[in-house]
């Protein structure tokens, strides 16, 4: 009965780590540049942005600017989307119009927690956006999570259509 | 462009230099007259000037003010929830669907000529604390509950989910309520735009039988490398002496509880688009001890999901075995079936599907009532999303059952979620 009593112990409360949160954006750029973080910078929505980013998103964008770091041809980003419920957070590095990295930073819907994972967003390196402003692969959903999926392919569309804007 | 002229005599000698015709004609005082006038003009402008840059400084800070608190209203679920606390931390959502169906019986079975709002379901979900969240599903089906004298009515209202989590740490989470079973593809994921078919296929609902819902407890949670898990002890079923395991759904009302039952599930999910799963499930009594010769039963339930690119492939098997010499005897004891569903998404907007199933709810004799129960059903359809989170469905089903008894024909359905 102890044993089952310790391994309890051991398998419920091995962490305790602020629930959701798995990179700060801060980490997240702190890695990306190698710690020389270069200033922030800040694209507006003018009608034309918003026209497109609302058909990516297929509702208007809760926003009205986005923030970004840029160094040299490589840039990173820092966007929210809801997936079933809750925002998801992603960080995204572009280089050159290819994503170099998506990296969720928060997630906390309660379904869905595949897309958190390296063996998921990996689909994402090197994607870029083709002439119809889609991804230019195709990215393999998880069944159960297909909203999850959705928002991140989303937020990639975006970064990857705000970058071409600059 | 930046004019420096602070030092007017040097200007003077400058202009002489390019405009000596016209300077002749010109007096020095003129000359000075006229750049006393263009420094009085410049001290005008660049006080202007002055004025300009606080002023555009005072807008930006004005701009950004706006910008973030317009950015802090639209960051929660919607800019009015956000005016109260209580409503930032509470979700709703839904989904429903309308179903037309013109089937054509033959061998005895009827015709079925009937357009129906199947489900009408509304979720409600709200966040204790970081850690603690309750979610709900209020389901109407058949658009109509009414009193009627003989008491039958076109409809139910349901609740067909109630419960609490409580996130024991970043891996488990605990459940306790009223909760969809997890077993099977479309018992817990069933918003009409996630799935093939107008209607649910008939192996899950006659099998498993999905919507499938219980009381109890339990946890669920990660266990590494792409696997999960979910285990709970949970009210039973109630099955009659007909033995059908749909039947025996008592929905949590006023269940009765002699005899609990166990759901556990392993999932796999550690490739992009691969989705293995296996759940088994024990009942103490399959009729909560109320039933002569029915006694405990086991149902194994196995999926795979395989998705690459606009290609996916389900396939699902599902089986009970039931002791008890009354159910044997009716060739119930061995209920089970499968299907076959591969898919293909011509575009974003437009897929198409075909599906095989068979089944049998009397699998465990061939003799009496048991005799020819075995059924099949091909469906061959497609799926036109207009938008993301709205589907149109179209399909044809067409039934071989051994006992000849078919309903072949169209379903034609419209479904959302949000």
């Amino acid at each position: 009965m102890k044993r089952i009593l310790l391994f309890s112990a051991v398998f419920f409360f091995q962490t305790a780590i602020a629930k959701g949160v798995y990179q700060t954006p801060e980490a997240f750029l702190e890695t990306t540049f190698g710690g020389n973080i270069p200033t922030m910078s800040t694209i507006w929505l003018n009608k034309e942005k918003k026209k497109v980013i609302s058909e990516f998103l297929q509702h208007s964008p809760t926003f009205i600017r986005v923030k970004y770091w840029q160094q040299g041809s490589k840039t990173a980003w820092i966007l929210n989307e809801i997936g079933k419920s809750k925002p998801i957070t992603v960080g995204i590095v572009i280089e050159s119009s290819n994503v170099q990295q998506l990296k969720v930073l928060t997630f906390r819907e309660s379904r869905g927690w595949e897309v958190k994972h390296d063996f998921f967003t990996r689909q994402f390196d090197n994607i870029t956006l083709d002439e119809n402003q889609q991804l230019s692969s195709p990215i393999d959903g998880i069944s159960g999570a297909t909203l999850s999926v959705r928002a991140l392919k989303k937020m990639a569309r975006i970064a990857l259509y705000l970058e071409q804007q600059l | 462009m930046k004019i420096n002229i602070k030092k007017p005599v040097g200007i003077v000698t400058l202009l002489c230099a390019f405009t000596a015709p016209q300077v002749s004609a010109l007096s020095l005082e003129d000359l000075a007259k006229r750049l006393d006038a263009l420094e009085k003009q410049n001290k005008l402008l660049m006080s202007e000037n002055n004025q300009l840059r606080e002023a555009v400084a005072l807008t930006n800070d004005k701009v950004e003010a706006a910008v973030s608190a317009t950015e802090t209203i639209a960051e929660s679920t919607s800019g009015i929830q956000k005016l109260a606390n209580f409503a930032d931390k509470t979700s709703i959502g839904g989904y429903g669907e309308l179903h037309y169906n013109n089937l054509s019986g033959k061998g005895g079975a009827s015709d079925k000529d009937e357009i129906d709002f199947h489900r009408f379901v509304l979720f409600f979900g709200h966040e204790f604390t970081d850690n603690i969240r309750f979610f709900s599903e209020i389901e109407l089906e058949h658009s109509l509950v009414k009193d009627t004298d003989d008491g039958s009515n076109g409809g139910e209202v349901e609740l067909e989910q109630a419960y609490i989590d409580f996130d024991l740490n970043e891996q488990h989470t605990a459940r306790a309520g009223l909760f969809l079973l997890p077993v099977g593809i479309i018992n817990e994921t069933h918003e009409p735009p996630t799935f093939y078919g107008t209607e649910r296929n008939p192996i899950e609902k006659n099998i498993i039988p999905a919507t499938w819902w219980a009381a109890g407890a339990g946890a669920h949670g990660e266990l590494g490398a792409g696997f999960s898990y979910d285990a709970y002890v949970h009210s039973g079923l109630s099955v009659s002496d007909s033995f059908s395991v749909r039947s025996g759904r008592q929905k949590v009302s006023k269940a009765k509880a002699n005899d609990p039952a166990a759901t556990v599930r392993l999932k796999y999910t550690g490739v992009p688009g691969l989705e293995l799963a296996v759940s088994a499930q024990h009942q103490q009594n399959m009729g909560q001890g109320l039933v002569a010769g029915l006694d405990s039963g086991n149902l194994i339930e196995t999926h795979a999901i395989w998705s690459t690119g606009p290609f996916t492939l389900k396939a699902l098997y599902a089986a009970w075995d039931i002791d008890g010499s009354a159910v044997k005897a009716a060739g119930a004891d061995q209920q089970k079936g499968f299907y076959v569903e591969p898919s293909y998404k011509l575009s974003e907007q437009l897929g198409i599907f075909a599906r095989f199933n068979q089944w049998d709810n009397k699998a465990g004799s061939n003799s009496g009532s048991a005799e020819n129960s075995e059924k099949e059903q091909w469906d061959f359809g497609v799926n036109y999303w207009p938008h993301e989170d709205v589907v149109i469905k179209a399909d044809y089903q067409y039934q071989n059952n051994d006992d000849g008894k078919d309903q072949n024909g169209l379903n034609i359905g419209l479904g959302y979620q949000f």
